[in-house]
């Protein structure tokens, strides 16, 4: 019996260092980027950021997205629905974390989109129709196009402002940022300049929930 | 104490018979203890910190993650021909270890590298005290448990 009591120990001893190093690696992380949010808390919200819902929210949503990103498709109904849950409470900006090859090209869609006032509109057609022109989580700019009409948007002055040196300065900026907040998954959100404890919906709404319910 | 559950009685009976099953034993359950902790330090670098995990490094896994369970398999009630269905998972493993640690190293050249797709093999992601990687660790992993094992086959097989 004595060496099943040592194999039952040492897998025991095991175990509980694997479950101790966990515990002790995440506490140190989400303090980490805890401390590094709070150092960057100015590069949050940028000027430039496209925003969602009244200027004087008691909710600040700010979300990293990308595009192409599938999480980013499925979140973006969730977030809405919060939204319209909460009308005049909950104000969303996006930045951009254009982090698939390919996906800056679709970004400067969306801003040359926002210069005709189309932004959201396009957003939601291009989260709707991901699948189309980023097969293979590879978004291809060439067949974007298609699924923007119906919009009325001017596709050729749209294709005109896409080059304009300020929309790559707004990707450039966004990058940056994210970079500096340590955003290196999409979507990332921050409920009121903090960062989600861990990632999915619950966490979300719990925060967004909490946050609204300070009065 | 092996006496009851051994499946040749009459190999363990003298003393000194019982005392080199003890020994291979004890050689035997080392190994499982690196594989374990081999098994558990790959998941915690894959799964808590989220390193990135190459082609090559999911091969070796494949070998070793076995080697957590059979090693068990075989330790109780001991069986000392846990060496034939042990090594060879230790061996492959080992030879993916070495080519890994080649390509780390730079011996082997550019064209003959498996993985251009998704995580590059080449890349180091953790080093410590400027020597010790991933896949060093995996090699260093994999020859301590193929020695172990030849120590219990040739004390077995006396």
């Amino acid at each position: 019996m004595k060496e099943k009591t040592l194999f039952l120990g040492a897998a025991a001893i095991l175990l509980l260092v694997f479950v101790v190093a966990t515990m002790t690696y995440n506490t140190g992380t989400a303090e980490q980027s805890a401390r590094v949010v709070e150092q960057n808390r100015d590069r949050l919200v940028r000027m430039h950021s496209p925003t969602l819902g009244n200027a004087q929210a008691k909710v600040q949503i700010v979300e990293f997205l990308d595009p192409a990103c599938e999480t980013c498709r499925s979140f973006y109904p969730f977030v809405k629905e919060m939204m319209a849950a909460n009308p005049e409470d909950i104000r969303l900006v996006v930045r951009y974390a254009p982090f698939h090859d390919g996906s800056e090209a679709v970004v400067a869609v969306l801003e040359a989109a926002r210069k005709q006032g189309k932004f959201w509109p396009t957003l939601e057609a291009l989260f709707a129709t991901q699948e189309h022109w980023a097969p293979a989580h590879a978004p291809q700019v060439d067949l974007v196009w298609p699924q923007l009409e119906g919009l009325g948007l001017d596709l050729d002055r749209l294709r005109a402002d896409m080059v304009a040196p300020e929309i790559g300065r707004v990707i450039g900026q966004d990058l940056a940022d994210a970079e500096a907040l340590n955003v290196t998954k999409t979507p990332e959100f921050f409920v009121n300049g903090e960062p989600l404890p861990r990632f999915g919906y619950e966490p979300l709404k719990a925060m967004v929930d909490a946050a609204l319910a300070v009065r | 104490m092996f006496v009851e559950s051994d499946p040749n009685p009459q190999m363990s009976t003298s003393p000194a018979a019982r005392e080199r099953e003890s020994s291979a034993w004890m050689l035997a359950f080392a190994a499982w203890l690196v594989a374990m902790a081999s098994t558990l330090g790959a998941l915690f670098f894959g799964e808590v910190m989220k390193l990135p995990t190459c082609v090559l490094c999911w091969y070796q896994r494949i070998f070793m993650f076995p080697l957590a369970l059979i090693l068990p398999v075989g330790l109780f009630p001991f069986d000392r021909k846990l060496v034939r269905y042990a090594l060879p998972l230790a061996v492959v493993g080992g030879l993916i270890a070495v080519f890994h640690q080649l390509l780390v190293a730079g011996v082997i050249p550019e064209e003959i590298r498996p993985c251009t797709q998704g995580v590059p093999c080449s890349q180091t992601v953790i080093e410590w005290f400027g020597f010790v990687t991933i896949p060093l660790l995996s090699v260093a992993a994999f020859s301590i448990v193929i020695a172990l094992l030849v120590a219990v086959h040739l004390r077995s097989s006396k």
